[in-house]
């Protein structure tokens, strides 16, 4: 049976924390990508969330979220969004969680991703988030780099890549 | 999920210009399915679009879905009953920018209950969405067609996983 669901690379913050995290030299030998994400942020800002950039470039992307808080669900754009962080308005020790799911990745048309992130609080300020992000590039994706809108992630935010094939 | 050789691919194709696809002779041997299409439809760019699934080739009234769809400035929900397909996914998305979609079928070959699906629909330059889809079947399901409606077509990549839970 082929094994068709493969960890590429992880990454795990260390204690001095990490102003993002970095996948580089990518196969092209999958088909999609999966990142598992578990994320924290040193920061007390409302609306923190991981940007995405795909080989170095921040341009040319846009997203569309559907947000619930708990109360009310609403909805809007923020380029390169994937997830909301954990930060220091949260839950001690509580990491948000996201998972994104990047399709054709090597290939030459532009590149779409599916995004669904939460973080919880035991309190308002909880969050779950879905996203349709695009990158209008046909470039093959060959780096993945995920950044803190504000500050730094902490010690012991994780980030597992995966790479999935069709055949 | 990370379920190493227990996520197998069961079958893919690229279509292009086809009003529908249907993976047949689904094997029983797994527990769960996972459907991956990224795709565009022949309506590109005209409003939010969905894809429709039929299982085992029922076009009875025995299908329904329930949406939670956010466009970028709305976020709405939705319902179909007594339908002859479930709605779900994103189908349209401008030239060249396919859509993502993502449909998870628990326990599709079991005899006993009716088939849930779960789904995650993406279109960036449209809307994105989660929805619940319903087959009001108690059959395994063996086959599964997807397809846009009507004379629309679907040009892309369609992936059919297995998930075994041993």
């Amino acid at each position: 049976m082929p094994n068709t669901f493969e960890l590429i690379a992880s990454s795990t913050v260390g204690s001095g924390g990490a102003a993002n995290i970095d996948f580089t030299s990518i196969p092209s030998t999958y088909t999609d990508l999966q990142l598992f994400l578990s994320l924290r942020v040193n920061t007390t800002s409302l609306g923190d969330q991981t940007l995405i950039s795909f080989n170095g470039s921040t341009a040319s992307f846009s997203a569309r979220l559907l947000i619930g808080n708990g109360s009310a669900a609403s909805s809007t754009t923020i380029a390169r969004y994937t997830m909301p962080n954990g930060n220091t308005d949260v839950t001690a020790s509580t990491f948000s969680s996201g998972s994104i799911y990047i399709p054709n990745y090597a290939g030459s048309a532009n590149k779409s991703y599916s995004a669904d992130g939460v973080q919880e609080n035991n309190a308002t300020g909880a969050l779950a988030i879905l996203t349709a992000g695009l990158w209008s590039n046909t470039a093959a994706i060959n780096q993945i780099t995920l950044t803190p809108n504000a500050g730094s992630y902490v010690q012991y935010s994780t980030a597992y890549l995966y790479g999935v094939k069709n055949t | 999920m990370p379920a190493g050789s227990t996520y197998t691919p069961i079958a893919t194709t690229t279509v292009t210009a086809q009003t529908s696809y249907t993976f047949s002779s689904i094997s029983s041997s797994y527990t769960d399915l996972v459907l991956v299409v990224t795709a565009k439809n022949s309506n590109a760019g005209s409003g939010a679009n969905n894809w429709r699934i039929q299982f085992n080739g029922d076009t009875g009234s025995n299908y329904s879905d329930t949406f939670l769809t956010g466009d970028g400035s709305t976020a709405s929900s939705s319902r179909d009953s007594n339908q002859a397909e479930i709605y779900w996914g994103a189908a349209n998305q401008a030239s060249n920018s396919p859509s993502v979609s993502i449909a998870h079928i628990m326990n599709y070959a079991n005899t006993t209950t009716n088939k849930t699906i779960i789904t995650r629909g993406n279109s960036a330059e449209a809307f994105t969405c989660a929805s619940i889809g319903l087959w009001r079947s108690t059959a395994a399901i063996n086959s599964i067609k997807i397809y846009a409606g009507g004379t629309t077509t679907l040009t892309g990549t369609l992936t059919l996983y297995g998930i075994a839970s041993a």
